[in-house]
């Protein structure tokens, strides 16, 4: 498994050694599919993210930092990839998040109000149809809201690390992952109520 | 004198600052204060902490796919 000392392959990266280049593509490429495919929803689009973020490494490892960790650096690599992808992809015209968050009186109370989900939270993450059904929630949410959701609770960036990437601000970042929370919430909550 | 109880609208706009710690006493003591006497809000404050979590369930047992050997030699080949 890659990342336990990878100062010896960073080393023969460094000296443009072949056989170190191909050791990275096979040590790291699954993870980084998998945070691409993430972030893009398209295999396709994944792959070549993943391609664009290897050709991107390979020119910037004579700069990587010694004290650096080399998955952290790709990982940040590929999401940079994918979100590039992002946006030269043809956009879909977005749905408005607005239909997926609560409703609420004048005054202030929620309308309806919230029932509550009794299942324990242990016994829902054990309900493998649950965890499917979330997966496919969260590719049904509006893009630059899912973007969000998938760089903050998935791939597991902070706040500042997140509005860095997107252009846009620590406050923006935290009300597009609140709002893509509760969207989320919505979409399972027939579900899960019943 | 004891202030006004927040509304729902405002509790949901303060969830992800509470779960996240990071709301200052004030706000908390409000937020808990409207909880005590709000069962919708205990209710969607359960349901949002519950989103969160399957959303890390959800993440957790996504696999890693073994990666296409053609898109292996794609990327090495990129690279002469």
């Amino acid at each position: 498994m890659p990342d336990a000392d990878d100062s010896g392959l960073v080393a023969r990266l460094k000296r443009g050694d072949a056989q170190a280049f191909e050791e990275l593509v096979r040590s790291y490429s699954g993870r980084l599919l998998r945070a691409a495919r993430r972030i893009l929803a398209s295999d396709e689009d994944a792959r070549d993210a993943v391609q664009d973020a290897f050709v991107a490494a390979f020119r910037a490892v004579a700069g990587f930092e010694a004290s650096a960790r080399l998955s952290t650096w790709l990982h940040r690599i590929v999401i940079n990839a994918s979100l590039m992808k992002l946006r030269t992809r043809r956009r879909k015209p977005e749905e408005e998040i607005e239909q997926y968050l609560p409703r609420f009186l004048e005054d202030g109370h929620q309308t309806p109000p919230s029932e509550p989900w009794t299942e324990p939270a242990d016994a829902m993450l054990e309900r493998e149809e649950l965890r499917r059904l979330v997966r496919a929630s969260i590719e049904r949410l509006p893009e630059s809201y899912r973007t969000v959701l998938v760089l903050r609770d998935l791939e597991e960036l902070s706040t500042e690390e997140t509005a860095e990437m997107l252009g846009a601000s620590p406050n923006a970042v935290k009300i597009r992952l609140h709002r893509a929370r509760q969207a989320l919430r919505t979409l399972l909550d027939p579900y899960v109520r019943a | 004198m004891e202030r006004a109880y927040i509304t729902c609208r405002e509790l949901i706009d303060f969830i992800a600052g509470y779960v996240a710690g990071e709301l200052d006493a004030a706000a908390r003591h409000d937020f808990e204060r409207h909880l005590g006497v709000c069962p919708s809000c205990r209710a969607y404050l359960d349901s949002y902490r519950k989103t969160m979590a399957l959303t890390r369930a959800a993440a957790s047992d996504e696999r890693v796919d073994d990666v296409p050997e053609a898109l292996v030699r794609t990327i090495l080949d990129a690279r002469r």
